[in-house]
């Protein structure tokens, strides 16, 4: 436990909203429009935490269980991870297979709520996320194992922190791939555009919005900042890998990586605005794509 | 320079990887293209330091045809033939990109275990042109237009334009200047064969060349090979 931890989970907690905030103003900015204001999802959380929540007669505890583990899942997920070059809240040898698993955990009960609600939609949601999340893991963790491999750690914390100048200059071309995987992993597990439409509302091509489509209240609250917290968990592991600052300075260190999270979140924009969403049955093959690009950052950091 | 030369390969790799993966004929036709122009820029890295006009000059060739007479030659045929992407490869696409991985693999061991002309050069040349050349087989045996077989023929011959120069130090000059004129006959003369098959037989498959039979007796044996061929629809 270290300043920087703290400091780098609370920044976490406070702007992962605004980072949603950002890609929507920059989509707008695209498309011409003039777009919601960047403090959107606050309000949209204020508004909903007041809210009552409505349950089915036929769902169980599950539909109830399902946002509360989600956002615990990735709080968890938000200890360990480091932001940029920035320490985390805790770290142990081994604790990336922890990460990934934490993240599995929370997919696995957003997947059982939706599944307890018994509509068919969601079901149907709910088994592309899994077959797409199936595809993206590999891709997570091989990208995990090759820093691990080039900074001779096993913790996400210490990874981060050694990640640097020195091995940007002997294995550059295998960072930039682990990167570029590590990018259609977040693009995937976020559910964003290449994959999924965050804004479709034709349920035959939702994946991840139509497993929520039954919350309501303060559990869509949780849903809605567990998934804006993860966007900002995956996205920290990208900018830890692009741009780590060791500068000593923790304020330094903090801004540069701030910077690199909104230089992300237009990328972002810009990729779902000039971007069209991929066919279903083409996304496995992306994903396997990202798969075979750490496969090689592996072999490449491996000789 | 090593991290440069280490990045164009690993970008050679990548745009085999695209290739493996891709159905647009359009695209794979430009990525080609592109792995044409890095393959060019390869020799001038290795030999930087001692950079003879001779190097300089075949490179340049060798991207100017690569780059732009290429693309222009099969994107001509694929408008004349007609024919925009892959439909039903031998391999579908994602057993390819799986393939790559195992091809791969077997590049680096064999690349690990040969030995290198330009000492100082770290080991992932070879493996590219082995990989290049594992792509390049792939293509043909596993794609089913002939359009894409050209670019298997092109990928493979850079696979070995890379192994000549990173083994052998330097190939007589006519030889480099020979093999640069066959490449540009090759895709030349297939551009035209390619564009009177699909005139004669409506289509770009291969393997129904197979069909194709002498003729036995001009009456008891209807021709083989007409395009309204029954077995076929």
């Amino acid at each position: 436990m270290s300043l920087s931890g703290i400091i780098s989970l609370t920044l976490a907690l406070v702007l992962c909203p605004l980072l949603i905030g950002v890609i929507n103003r920059i989509k707008a900015f695209f498309a011409g429009r003039l777009g919601v204001p960047l403090l959107q999802l606050y309000y949209d959380l204020a508004k909903l935490l007041r809210k009552g929540a409505v349950y089915s007669r036929t769902s169980t505890w599950l539909l109830r269980a399902g946002p509360a583990v989600g956002l615990a899942c990735v709080l968890a997920a938000a200890a360990l991870a480091p932001l940029g070059g920035g320490g985390a809240l805790v770290g142990f040898e081994g604790d990336l297979i922890l990460f990934a698993g934490l993240l599995a955990l929370m997919r696995f009960f957003t997947v059982l709520a939706a599944l307890d609600t018994g509509s068919s939609f969601e079901g149907m949601g709910a088994s592309r996320e899994v077959q797409f999340s199936a595809l993206a893991e590999p891709a997570l963790l091989l990208g995990l194992t090759v820093l691990a491999t080039g900074t001779g750690s096993l913790s996400l914390n210490s990874i981060y922190s050694r990640l640097g100048a020195e091995l940007w200059g002997k294995a550059a071309p295998a960072l930039v791939l682990t990167a570029l995987a590590f990018s259609v992993v977040f693009l995937t597990e976020n559910a964003r555009i290449p994959v999924d439409d965050p804004n479709t509302h034709l349920e035959l091509t939702m994946i991840h919005e139509v497993m929520v489509l039954d919350h309501s209240g303060p559990d869509l609250a949780l849903i809605q900042f567990a998934a804006a917290l993860k966007l900002w968990v995956l996205g920290s592991l990208i900018v830890g890998v692009l741009a780590p600052v060791h500068s000593g300075l923790l304020w330094l260190d903090c801004l540069a990586a701030l910077g690199g999270m909104l230089v992300l979140a237009v990328s972002v924009g810009v990729v779902e605005s000039s971007m069209a969403r991929l066919r279903l049955m083409n996304v496995p093959r992306l994903l396997l794509g990202a798969v075979v690009l750490t496969v090689l950052a592996l072999i490449l950091i491996l000789r | 320079m090593t991290i440069l030369l280490e990045g164009v390969t690993v970008l050679v790799l990548v745009t085999n990887l695209l290739l493996l993966s891709s159905s647009r004929l359009n695209y794979c036709i430009r990525v080609v293209a592109a792995q044409g122009a890095l393959v060019g820029l390869l020799p001038l890295l290795m030999h930087f330091n001692e950079l003879a006009a001779r190097v300089l000059m075949i490179s340049l060739a060798g991207m100017v045809l690569k780059l732009l007479v290429f693309p222009w030659l099969l994107l001509r045929a694929m408008r004349g033939v007609d024919v925009r992407r892959e439909m039903e490869p031998y391999v579908g696409y994602s057993l390819s990109l799986l393939s790559g991985v195992g091809m791969l693999i077997v590049s680096f061991w064999i690349g690990s275990r040969l030995p290198l002309a330009i000492p100082g050069l770290r080991h992932s040349v070879l493996p590219m042109a082995f990989f290049n050349i594992f792509t390049g087989l792939f293509l043909l045996v596993g794609r089913r237009k002939a359009l894409t077989q050209v670019l298997g023929y092109l990928v493979m011959e850079n696979g070995i334009y890379i192994f000549g120069a990173a083994v052998v130090l330097e190939a007589p000059l006519m030889v480099e200047l020979g093999v640069l004129l066959d490449v540009f006959m090759l895709v030349f003369v297939l551009g035209i064969i390619l564009f009177h098959i699909s005139r004669d037989f409506d289509h770009l498959d291969i393997d129904r060349l197979s069909a194709l039979k002498d003729w036995h007796g001009a009456e008891d044996e209807p021709a083989a090979f007409a395009p309204e061929h029954s077995r076929e629809s």
